[in-house]
């Protein structure tokens, strides 16, 4: 039961040889037996979880079924919810409790879904491995010296140990895909502007986006189904946005036809050989399926992390300083005047990376430095997005490594910032461009979990959804777990 | 590159301790010296960025939709009175 995917507990609930709170019970139990372990939950509220799951049973019996009727999801602690802490892993939100649900909790909730916590992840999502959370790092359970990726490492650690079906991440630079593909996930960041960011804490606004981490394709595109749609609270909510069947959009058995681009600057020296061995496997495995691999470039994919490292600073150093100790957060003992106040709660309140890129942030954006950094980083964003629009006339969709190493150890990189953000190289540029961006399982390498991962045009996650199915029908990585939490690898 | 990290941390209103300081100059400069990268692209003629998509923002009828949470809005405030939030004496 704890590795079954949500359409396969959904269809237990529908059969009734299941109950929601009997399902919320068997999570429950194994977040007590492992979650001191892993450190994945940040915040459960146990006896809450089961008057969901209670009220989720009588709805059913009452109304019938609604789409996420009684499933359990895991939420980032980065989601304003109510009913408990949100704390986006700082110690500035030391205390805070959300005023309101963001918007896609609120989705979840309305589907009938049951809530089950909130997940470590890295402070403001700022980091790559979970280390820079204010709660302390998050293990993997694939090899419980390693990180599980980031930001959403506890979203990631909590799925793949079996400790909740499915949780909600959010991909900021890769924050969704990276930790996924390192826990041998599917892990889905939808195009910029289909999920609403309304209540979900910012970080870099042209860049957020939240999404689905799952043990399947399809659970994915259930989720997700859920979470898109215009909301007026959100002004990059997209009304209009082209939409599909997403749960048809699985059923995809064969890639006939599909022309998937493989870019050469994806496949680089340096990466990890089993890695890409493994997705080299993958795309030998697209062919046998019908699919033509394409050899195609993206000239600028380099310069996608210098980009990402002026943009995404730039904008949380201004998203940050809503932190200002005067409407909520943190506020320092004894202020001697505002600016005092200002400074030393910011000072107690934030963590060494989140000072980092305010800092760098505040430097790009700082008189004189201004056009050199912040409008050139954006002039080099609309070459990679040209990129993407070149390859696209060329090919469907777009196939490569989400990470060009498996999960690495703790501690290995916290010492050398820069060293950290090269490990979000294959990610990065999706954001940059606003395009929809999915890993799913593909091998191992050392034992880990190698992630393979699919790009689309905007609004064609349906694309994605029909390559992902197919492979994912063709193989077995999905079925795998680890085995010290009870799994069978 | 030569950052002035106090200069910068001012202005970020972050009150960071000389040492403090000192172990961030070096990790801004390496930062700073990886991006610093972005000066070998050609960039002539090209448009920054403003929106990832090619669409128009939108806009919404001008009409009051907001109740009045103003209590619930102020709960999680270090120190509020009177629905106002206090903060330590700005004017003499």
């Amino acid at each position: 039961m704890p590795f079954r995917s949500l359409s396969n507990i959904q269809d237990q609930l529908n059969t009734g040889s299941t109950t929601a709170v009997e399902v919320a019970q068997l999570y429950l139990d194994r977040i007590a037996q492992y979650n001191d372990t892993l450190n994945a939950f940040v915040f459960i509220d146990p006896e809450h979880v089961l008057a969901q799951a209670e009220a989720s049973d009588a709805y059913r019996a009452e109304h019938g079924a609604r789409p996420l009727e009684g499933l359990p999801i895991a939420i980032k602690d980065i989601f304003c919810t109510q009913n408990g802490p949100t704390r986006c892993c700082s110690n500035i939100l030391e205390g805070f409790e959300a005023p309101y649900d963001a918007h896609v909790i609120t989705r979840l909730k309305e589907a009938g879904a049951v809530l089950v916590g909130k997940t470590n992840m890295d402070e403001f999502a700022m980091g790559s491995s979970n280390e820079t959370s204010a709660f302390g790092g998050v293990q993997n359970p694939w090899n419980t010296d390693c990180i599980p990726g980031g930001s959403s490492g506890g979203s990631a650690s909590a799925v793949a140990a079996g400790l909740t079906p499915a949780a909600l991440g959010t991909d900021t630079g890769g924050s969704i895909r990276q930790p996924a593909a390192l826990t041998g996930l599917v892990g889905l960041k939808p195009t910029y502007g289909r999920v609403s960011r309304r209540g979900i804490i910012a970080f870099a606004s042209s860049l957020d986006q939240a999404g689905p981490m799952t043990r399947t394709v399809k659970d994915t595109a259930m989720l997700t189904s859920v979470m898109v749609g215009h909301d007026a609270g959100d002004a990059t909510s997209v009304a209009d946005a082209p939409n599909f069947d997403w749960l048809k959009a699985c059923e995809n058995k064969d890639m006939k036809g599909l022309r998937i681009g493989k870019p050469k600057e994806y496949f680089i020296d340096g990466m990890h050989t089993e890695v890409r061995a493994q997705v080299e496997a993958a795309l030998k495995k697209c062919e046998e399926l019908g699919a033509e691999i394409v050899d195609i470039s993206l000239p600028h994919t380099e310069y996608a992390v210098a980009a990402y490292y002026v943009i995404a600073p730039s904008e949380a150093s201004t998203n940050l300083s809503r932190y200002d100790a005067v409407r909520f957060g943190h506020r320092c003992d004894k202020p001697e005047d505002l600016e005092d106040m200002y400074a030393r709660s910011r000072d107690e309140g934030f963590g060494a990376e989140v000072k980092r890129r305010i800092l760098t942030g505040t430097f790009a954006l700082s008189s004189g430095y201004y056009d050199a950094y912040y409008l050139k980083a954006q002039q080099v964003r609309t070459l990679i997005i040209n990129d993407f629009k070149q390859a696209f006339e060329q090919v469907d969709v777009i196939a490569t490594p989400t990470s060009p190493i498996p999960a690495f150890k703790s501690g290995e990189k916290t010492d050398d910032p820069l060293t950290m953000y090269l490990s979000d190289i294959f990610t990065i540029a999706v954001n940059l461009a606003g395009l929809p961006g999915l890993s799913q399982p593909c091998g191992f390498a050392e034992d880990l979990p190698v992630g393979l991962q699919w790009i689309a045009p905007a609004w064609q996650e349906d694309k994605i959804l029909n390559a992902a199915s197919a492979y994912e029908n063709a193989t077995d990585w999905h079925t795998k777990s680890p085995v010290k939490f009870g799994g069978a690898a | 590159m030569d950052i002035n990290v106090q200069k910068i941390a001012n202005l970020s209103r972050i009150r960071l301790t000389d040492s403090e300081a000192t172990e961030l100059a070096p990790q801004l400069s390496s930062i700073m010296g990886y991006i610093d990268k972005l000066g070998e692209v050609n960039t002539d003629g090209v448009s920054p960025t403003a929106h990832p998509h090619d669409v128009a923002m939108p806009q919404r009828p001008d009409v009051v939709t907001n109740p009045n949470r103003r209590d619930a809005l102020q709960q999680p405030a270090p120190r509020t009175e009177s629905g106002l939030y206090v903060v330590p004496k700005v004017i003499e």
